[in-house]
Parts: structure tokens; C-alpha cells; sequence
């Protein structure tokens, strides 16, 4: 097939794009050195509207080991320990396909922690799907969880921690990120940078079939109707494999074998063996009739762009090629010398005797396109006046109860308890609370993760939301007593073609840099989707960022239960009313518009610092942060985990008492302490000037606000627990 | 006293084990699926996870692999063999107990505590247990136990059932049977009682910090009566 301008752009090449390939290789490319710049100049894999502006994020950091450009990010956990982490989004196949569109994307970023030496220890997700009335939701949520647990059920990570929404935005554009944390020692990292020259490249895994051709390129469009034509581009997975590679790569890296080492994900072989050739400034050469195929008469162009799951690529010493092939012989996986590097700064592929492709390097990575899209800036929106009238007839109880039941707030054990949380042995703080918890093996640590994402806040004010979700992933982690170290981010958003959907996406990155470097918690690592629309609509935007943190002593660890009865129970950080944006105003006022609530990076610090020092001193019982729903959600959740009630006391200042239980002000943390402790405990948080305001105390089995307003946390149990079960059962 | 931990390819739960096994003074090896011999041991574990896959059926192609004959023969000769899980699945495909397992009646994977009683204490896994009740915790896509009539009159006969699940104060009743199995099955021996099958994990209930401490309870009692 002779290429010509059409074929390129049907491959998803821009004209231009197509007319700077022909000038860089002085010629016109053959179909599959075509195939390889498609796949590696596309959006999911080249970066090109985003480099220029996550590159304003900060990324050091006195534990980071190593920040974004690797495999993952790493950081360091002390005594020789490092916990390496990312998280990545599956997006457009799980829409497509959400049971292997999600079970391949578990099993990639799974590949991508393990690539780099770790055992993987946990695995988080964020996972958000359209309209709960939109005919497709249900069965994209089942085929989702089902792959998610698929996937890592059988590899045996706990999945520890996660989040569900449901918005219309995502009714054609269902948003699946996952995450993994493993554990490595840090004198044993692996990288992906190839070195010396005729080393042998290494392929191991799975055989290369039809499977997956175009996958990065389809993440790397928008949504017709035509999308279920997209099936074939989706992967398919087999978690079985992944484990027999997990466990055959883990035992190679015992030994010296490995130069460097790289999974085989989006774009397959093309993009695995040009990042190692990149990284390493050195050329590859690679046979592809030695390439082990699952299906016969592959071309070297389905072979080169084949997204088939669970297979790497290794560069080895001279000489270890019979002990590694040994060592994968035991996991009965294939083991081929594929190819070797070369001093020729080129990619160089062979088939059948004849050089089928040969491309410098340099002109697919460093050269790749780059873009400083237009974008718009975003106005704050108007304050909203809450009208008196519209509130004073509502009841307190009555609100509570739907706000429990929503399904943005409801219980999302129906989701979680599919998942194996507690293989491993270490899980001990399982999904449901702020952060999933799990021991550093056989030693006195702990490491917390937690997910988080506010599509509404970054949707109402991207630079606002940016900062907000950032914060949350800080309190998320601070509450059960972790101090954060560094986050993962993975950007969802619409079209960056489109101004709106890239102003979107520049200022929510850049409310995530000014938190993240306000409080020095850095970005190791993370992965952008645009294009999650459909036709001319894109999702809210929606970044997740995944927050990482350390408990020196797992015996400090703080859960969000309520304790003991006659505990008194604190608010930390100060209830403005915030009412515009929150779970209230759309679901009671049905009220829309407005900004989101305001973020005050020196209270984020100061409180979540002195709550982890009150943490440490042992002063704290229990502890949540409050965020959707405002502070009667928050309290609510902990009276139902711990089968407690609380006596609430009426709020002392401001706004009636709707604004005050209902407002979403950020900041702000309840905590549970011993009366014999109170004079200590409010000693600590005058000192450092944290605003508090006590909230009541703990009794057997009601919220109690007055006679007239009470409930029995049995009744709050029902509400927040059956709906989604209900929901998936009809 | 000795015990093996059989790895084949898929097992997840076979490093679990052997930290538990450990931590209440066993002296563990971990064997692999395609040695021959089985070391010498006073107890056999075939532990949880997706042998090849669970492809074919749970636990089928993993029964027949080179390590199960030498189980088998070590069974048969009056060896305390204890399957886990998907360790239960290959014990019921070798034949070493009767019944198979099959999917759980609301056909997904469920991972939580569950409370069961133990039904049978005249053997060498539960003698001399403080408790009737245990809270131990499931996590499996394949545990409903199910045999015909002809064979759970047997296993009746026998005495063969060793746990239920149940609630809290032992009410064996189908709303705590979490997977749909026969009169609450979680647990099944041979009818010699040296071999025994169960879908709870008391591997991961071995600490106060985890979901609970009461596998400690069962792997303390076993060891003690070995010794």
C-alpha cells in the first residue's frame, strides 16, 4: 500500500502532522512506519496539547525518588522502603466494552508499578458513569465493577479504596482511572532506560495477536455514533498471565540481569521499544519474525500497533539470556530474543529479510508535535442569594435522609465488596472510610491511599476545583492519621481542540500546581484523557488525583467510626454557609449555578497539620473530613459506621442552621475526643490557631437535634445503604 | 511441627499462608506444583486464588498437576490435607471431598466477615476449640456447595459437615448464607476427617488490626493438636 495524505489522516494524522513526517524521514513513510507514528504521535501517547502545561507542575520533593516521565512516580517511605505509584485512565474502551475495557486497565497500571520492581500492594479506582436514569448506566456499572474485580481479584492486589459518581455528563463518557501502589526496596528500582550497545531486547508475556490495533488512537478521538463499530480496538485481558509475569518478572530482578525494562501498554511494541531507545539516546534493532504470535500472517504493521495485554519488553546483559528464559520457562510464558541495541539512533525493523521500517528516534519522541492550544479563561460565577422562603419550610431530617440516599453520597459497598480487599494479609483499613490503609509487610508502617475527584467544583471554576481536589486528597489522607507525601493525577477532560474544554483543563492544572506546591505535595506521576465527548459534548472536567501517604506506626491509624458514648465531637476549620455548588443546592434547591467553595491553602495546612499532631499525641478517636453533604453528612457517616448517635448542639454564630449542617466551607475535619482530653485537645488547636466549634456528643443511637428533629441511626443506615443496592437489583 | 504450602500458578494466597502458618510456629515449606514429593509434613495446605486461571472449571486443571498425586497418596495414608478457598476447589475436583462448588447465587465475587459455627469438633482441625462461633472473612466467586441428595445424606451420616455459615449466635438460616450452598455449607471434610475443604480465609484474620483476630483462634487450636 503506497501511503498517501488521506490513509495518514485516516489514521488520525492532522494534514500538517502528516506533511512534517514526510520532512523529517526526507520521504514518504510505508504503511507501517505510518502505523508507528500514528500510534506515537496521537494525544494518549504524545502529550502534545498537554506537555506544555503540566510541565508548570511541581514535581520535587524531599521523599520523591522519581517524578513523572517514568513507568511511575516513586517515593521514599524510609529504612531502604519505597512506595511506587500511578494512575492511569481506561476510559474510551469501557465505554466500548466496560468489562475488558476495565479489566485491561487494571491490568496496566498494574504492569506499569510492577515494570519498575515493585510488588504491587494495592489498587485504588475512580469510576464515574452518566445519569443514574440513563438507560446504559447499569449495565456499564456492573460490566465495570465486575472487570475491576476481575482483574485484580485474580492477581491477588487488595483493592483498598476508590469512588463512584454518577453525572449526565458522562452519559456517552464513562470515566474509569485506576491506580496501584507497589512496594520496592530502593536500591532495587527498575527504569526504562536502555543502555550499551548490542545488548539483547528481550519480549516476554503473552503472544501478540489482532487484539487492541489503534487502542491509543481510539482514546485519542471523540464518540459518533458509530462507536460500537470500535469493539476490535478494545484489548482483551488475562489476568491469569499477568500474575505468572508479575511473580516470572519479580523472581529475574532478583538477580543483575535486567538493563532496563519497559511494559508493553498503549501502542504496544512501537511505543515500549522507542521509549527505551529514547531514554537511553541509542538505536533498536528488532526482528519481527521472531516476534511469539497468537494469530498466523500477522503483518509487521499488526504486530508493531497489536495492544495485546501482559507482555514487556527487556533489555538484558550480555550472557543472561538462557537464566532469564529459564525463569520464564518455569511460568510457562514466552521468551524471545527479539532484537538489540544499536549505535544507530534509529528503529529499525526487519520481517522476512527485509527492512520494513527505519525511523530516527528522535523524530518520534523529540520531535513529536507539540501544541499551545487556545484556551478560555473561566470567570468566577456569581454568588447565588439563597432565598429564606425557600429554605424555612424544609425540614432537617427529611433533607439528611435524601442526601444519604443520593447516589453520589449513598454506601458504595455493593461496589467495594466485589472487590478482594483484604488478600495479602496487611488491609487494615478496608474501602468505605477516607482512606484505604495497608501495612509495609512485616514492619511497623503504613501506607494510605485515597482517590478523589469534584467534577462540579472544577466544572463551576476549574482553577478552584483544581485546588479543591488536591486538598481533599490532603484531608482524605490526614484522617486516618497518614502524612501525605506526593499525589498521582489523571486529567479527564473534553476535546483540547475545543477552547472552553482546554481552559478547563489549564486552570484546573493549575489550581492542582498551586496546591500541590502550597503543600508540598508533589506530582510523581499520571496521565491525561481528552477527548471523553461525544460529538460536540465533553464531560465536566473531571482530574482525579490520587493522594499517597505514610503512617509511621500502624497502631496510630484513626478510622472515621464513632467510639464511645459521651465523646464529645469537634468540628475543626470554619463554617462560612458555602452553600452554592454543594450536594444541597442541587438536590433540595435544584440550584445549579454559583462558585465553588472558596479554598484557603494556609487553613488546608494549618488544621490537617494540627489534627495529625493531635493524631500522634493520641488525643483523636475518631476522625472524618467533611466534604459533600457538609458537616451533618460527615457526622451522620460516622454515627452509622460506628452504630452510634450524637446529640447535636444548635450552631452558635451565623446562618440558620441548614446553611450551617448542609454547607460545603473545605478545610474542615470532625474528630471524636475523650472529655478527659478536651482541655488538651482545644489547647493544641487555639494555639495554633485553628477555629473549631464543638458539635455535641456521642449517645447510643440517635441524631438528635430537638424532639421534634431526631432520628434513629438505624433509619440513616437504611437510607444510605440500600439505594444503590436497589438500584443494581431492579 | 512441619507444614507445606502448595503453589501452582494462579495461587495468591500462598504467601498468606505461610506468614500465618509461621507466626503460630509451624515450620513452613512452600512446594512448587511440579515437584514430585511432597517434603515430610504433619499438614498439607492448598491454598486460595486462581489456579491456572480458574479456566476450565475452579481448581480442576490444578488437581491434576504432578504435586496432587503425592497429596492424594499423603491423604489417603491418613495426611492432613486443608484446602483454602480455591484451595476447597481443588480438593472437591481431586475427589478428596465430595461436592463441587459453583458460582455464588447472586453471581458475583463477595469479599467480607462472615460468622460460622463449627458442626463438628471430633477431628484433628477443630478438637479442644474454645469457640462453637468463629468470624472469619470470604472472598471467592465459586463457593456455593453444592452434591445431590444421595451424597449430602452421606456426608450427614458422617458427620462430615465441619462449619456453617451463620449469624452472630449460630442461627444456621439462609439470610447469613452468603453464596446460596446446601444448608449453609462453608466447610466440608472426607469421611475420615483428615482432609478438610472450606471457603473462609482464617489465613487473613490472624491480627487485631486486620478485619478480625479470629483466625488466630483456629490456626492456635490446630498447631496444639498436632503437637
Amino acid at each position: 500500500m503506497i501511503v498517501n495524505e488521506k490513509i495518514a489522516i485516516d489514521h488520525g494524522l492532522k494534514k500538517e502532522e502528516y506533511q512534517k513526517i514526510c520532512e523529517l524521514l526526507k520521504r514518504t513513510p510505508n504503511i507501517t512506519e505510518l502505523g508507528i507514528f500514528s500510534a506515537m504521535w496521537n494525544e494518549h501517547c504524545s502529550y502534545k496539547s498537554s506537555r506544555l502545561h503540566l510541565k508548570k507542575l511541581p514535581t520535587k520533593g524531599k521523599q520523591v525518588i522519581q517524578g513523572p516521565g517514568e513507568n511511575a512516580g516513586v517515593v521514599d517511605i524510609g529504612d531502604n522502603d519505597a512506595i511506587v505509584f500511578k494512575i492511569e485512565s481506561h476510559n474510551h474502551p469501557s465505554f466500548i466494552e466496560p468489562y475488558q475495557g476495565a479489566a485491561t486497565g487494571v491490568g496496566g497500571i498494574m504492569r506499569d508499578v510492577f515494570t519498575m520492581g515493585a510488588r504491587p500492594i494495592a489498587n485504588l479506582n475512580s469510576i464515574h458513569f452518566g445519569s443514574t436514569q440513563h438507560k446504559k448506566t447499569k449495565n456499564l456499572l456492573r460490566g465495570v465493577v465486575h472487570g475491576i474485580g476481575g482483574y485484580g481479584n485474580c492477581m491477588g492486589v487488595p483493592t483498598i479504596a476508590g469512588q463512584t459518581s454518577f453525572d449526565s455528563s458522562y452519559n456517552g463518557n464513562i470515566l474509569v482511572n485506576a491506580m496501584t501502589l507497589g512496594l520496592v526496596k530502593k536500591d532495587k528500582i527498575f527504569y526504562s532506560k536502555a543502555a550499551g550497545l548490542n545488548k539483547p531486547v528481550i519480549y516476554v508475556g503473552s503472544k501478540t495477536g489482532r487484539d487492541g490495533i489503534h487502542g491509543a488512537s481510539m482514546a485519542s478521538a471523540s464518540f459518533d455514533e458509530k462507536i460500537e463499530e470500535k469493539k476490535p480496538t478494545v484489548q482483551v485481558g488475562d489476568p491469569f498471565t499477568e500474575k505468572l509475569l508479575l511473580e516470572a518478572c519479580l523472581e529475574l530482578m532478583e538477580g543483575d540481569s535486567i538493563i532496563a525494562i519497559q511494559d508493553m501498554g498503549a501502542a504496544g511494541l512501537t511505543s515500549s521499544s522507542i521509549e527505551m531507545a529514547s531514554k537511553g539516546n541509542l538505536g533498536i534493532e528488532i526482528n519481527l519474525n521472531r516476534v511469539p504470535c497468537r494469530e498466523s500472517k500477522m503483518t509487521p504493521y499488526e504486530i508493531m500497533l497489536s495492544e495485546s495485554q501482559e507482555r514487556m519488553l527487556i533489555v538484558l546483559e550480555n550472557g543472561k539470556e538462557e537464566i532469564a528464559k529459564k525463569i520464564f520457562d518455569k511460568w510457562n510464558l514466552d521468551f524471545a530474543v527479539i532484537g538489540k541495541t544499536t549505535k544507530s539512533k534509529k528503529i529499525e525493523l526487519y520481517f522476512d529479510d527485509k527492512r520494513v521500517a527505519d525511523i530516527p528516534v528522535n523524530t518520534l519522541v523529540e520531535n513529536s508535535p507539540m501544541y499551545d492550544r487556545k484556551w478560555k479563561k473561566a470567570k468566577l460565577p456569581k454568588k447565588n442569594k439563597i432565598k429564606k422562603e425557600d429554605i424555612n419550610n424544609l425540614k432537617i431530617i427529611d433533607i439528611l435522609k435524601k442526601i444519604l440516599a443520593n447516589p453520589n453520597i449513598c454506601s458504595k459497598e455493593w461496589i467495594w465488596s466485589q472487590y478482594d480487599h483484604t488478600v495479602m494479609g496487611d488491609t487494615i483499613q478496608k474501602p468505605g472510610g477516607d482512606s484505604g490503609v495497608v501495612r509495609v509487610h512485616g514492619t511497623n508502617k503504613a501506607v494510605a491511599a485515597s482517590v478523589d475527584s469534584s467534577a462540579v467544583y472544577c466544572w463551576a471554576h476549574p482553577l478552584s476545583g483544581g485546588k479543591q481536589v488536591v486538598c481533599e486528597s490532603f484531608r482524605n489522607l490526614i484522617s486516618v492519621g497518614a502524612k501525605p507525601i506526593a499525589i498521582t493525577n489523571c486529567l479527564n477532560f473534553g476535546s483540547p481542540e475545543n477552547e472552553e474544554n482546554m481552559g478547563e483543563f489549564v486552570e484546573c492544572v493549575q489550581g492542582i500546581g498551586e496546591a500541590s506546591s502550597y503543600l508540598k505535595f508533589p506530582v510523581v506521576s499520571g496521565n491525561v484523557s481528552f477527548y471523553n465527548q461525544t460529538k460536540d459534548q465533553g464531560i465536566k472536567p473531571t482530574p482525579s488525583i490520587g493522594g499517597v501517604g505514610l503512617i509511621k506506626d500502624y497502631t496510630k491509624m484513626v478510622t472515621m467510626d464513632f467510639k464511645e458514648i459521651n465523646n464529645i465531637v469537634i468540628v475543626i476549620g470554619k463554617t462560612e454557609g458555602h452553600i452554592d455548588q454543594s450536594l444541597f443546592a442541587r438536590v433540595i434547591l435544584n440550584e445549579k449555578n454559583g462558585p465553588p467553595p472558596e479554598i484557603n491553602l494556609f487553613n488546608e495546612k494549618n488544621n490537617g497539620e494540627t489534627l495529625l499532631k493531635l493524631i500522634d499525641d493520641n488525643l483523636i478517636k475518631s476522625a472524618h473530613d467533611v466534604s459533600l453533604g457538609g458537616i451533618i453528612t460527615a457526622v451522620s457517616k460516622m454515627c452509622i459506621k460506628g452504630n452510634k448517635g450524637i446529640n447535636l448542639k444548635k450552631p452558635k454564630y451565623l446562618i440558620n442552621e441548614i446553611e450551617y449542617f448542609f454547607a460545603e466551607d473545605q478545610g474542615r475535619y470532625i474528630i471524636e475526643i475523650n472529655k478527659k482530653d478536651q482541655k488538651k485537645v482545644l489547647d493544641i488547636l487555639n494555639k495554633n490557631a485553628v477555629h473549631y466549634d464543638e458539635l455535641g456528643t456521642i449517645n447510643e443511637n440517635m441524631l438528635f437535634l430537638s424532639q421534634k428533629s431526631k432520628v434513629t441511626i438505624d433509619e440513616l443506615k437504611s437510607s444510605n445503604t440500600n439505594w444503590l443496592i436497589e438500584y443494581m437489583s431492579k | 511441627m512441619k507444614s507445606a504450602v502448595i503453589t501452582f500458578p494462579g495461587s495468591n494466597c500462598d504467601r498468606d499462608m505461610d506468614v500465618a502458618l509461621k507466626k503460630f510456629g509451624f515450620n513452613n515449606k512452600m512446594v512448587w506444583h511440579q515437584d514430585v514429593e511432597l517434603p515430610k509434613s504433619d499438614l498439607v495446605v492448598l491454598p486460595g486464588g486462581f489456579s491456572y486461571g480458574d479456566y476450565l472449571r475452579c481448581g480442576s486443571m490444578a488437581s491434576k498437576s504432578k504435586i496432587m498425586q503425592s497429596v492424594i497418596n499423603f491423604a489417603n495414608s491418613g495426611g492432613m490435607v486443608m484446602g483454602i478457598c480455591n484451595g476447597f476447589q481443588i480438593l472437591v475436583e481431586s475427589g478428596l471431598v465430595p461436592g463441587v462448588l459453583l458460582r455464588n447465587k447472586y453471581l458475583e465475587f463477595i469479599c467480607k466477615n462472615v460468622y460460622v459455627k463449627i458442626s463438628n469438633k471430633d477431628n484433628s482441625y477443630f478438637k479442644n476449640i474454645s469457640n462453637n462461633i468463629l468470624e472469619l472473612h470470604i472472598a471467592h466467586n465459586e463457593g456455593n456447595y453444592f452434591c445431590t441428595k444421595d451424597q449430602l445424606k452421606e456426608i450427614e451420616d458422617n458427620a462430615q459437615i465441619a462449619i456453617n455459615y451463620c449469624d452472630r449466635e449460630g442461627k444456621i438460616e439462609e439470610p447469613f448464607n452468603p453464596n446460596g450452598s446446601i444448608k449453609n455449607i462453608a466447610g466440608i471434610f472426607n469421611k475420615e476427617k483428615n482432609v478438610l475443604g472450606m471457603m473462609p480465609h482464617p489465613e487473613r484474620m490472624i491480627d487485631p488490626s486486620l478485619s478480625g483476630d479470629d483466625g488466630s483462634i483456629f490456626f492456635k487450636n490446630l498447631i496444639n493438636n498436632l503437637k
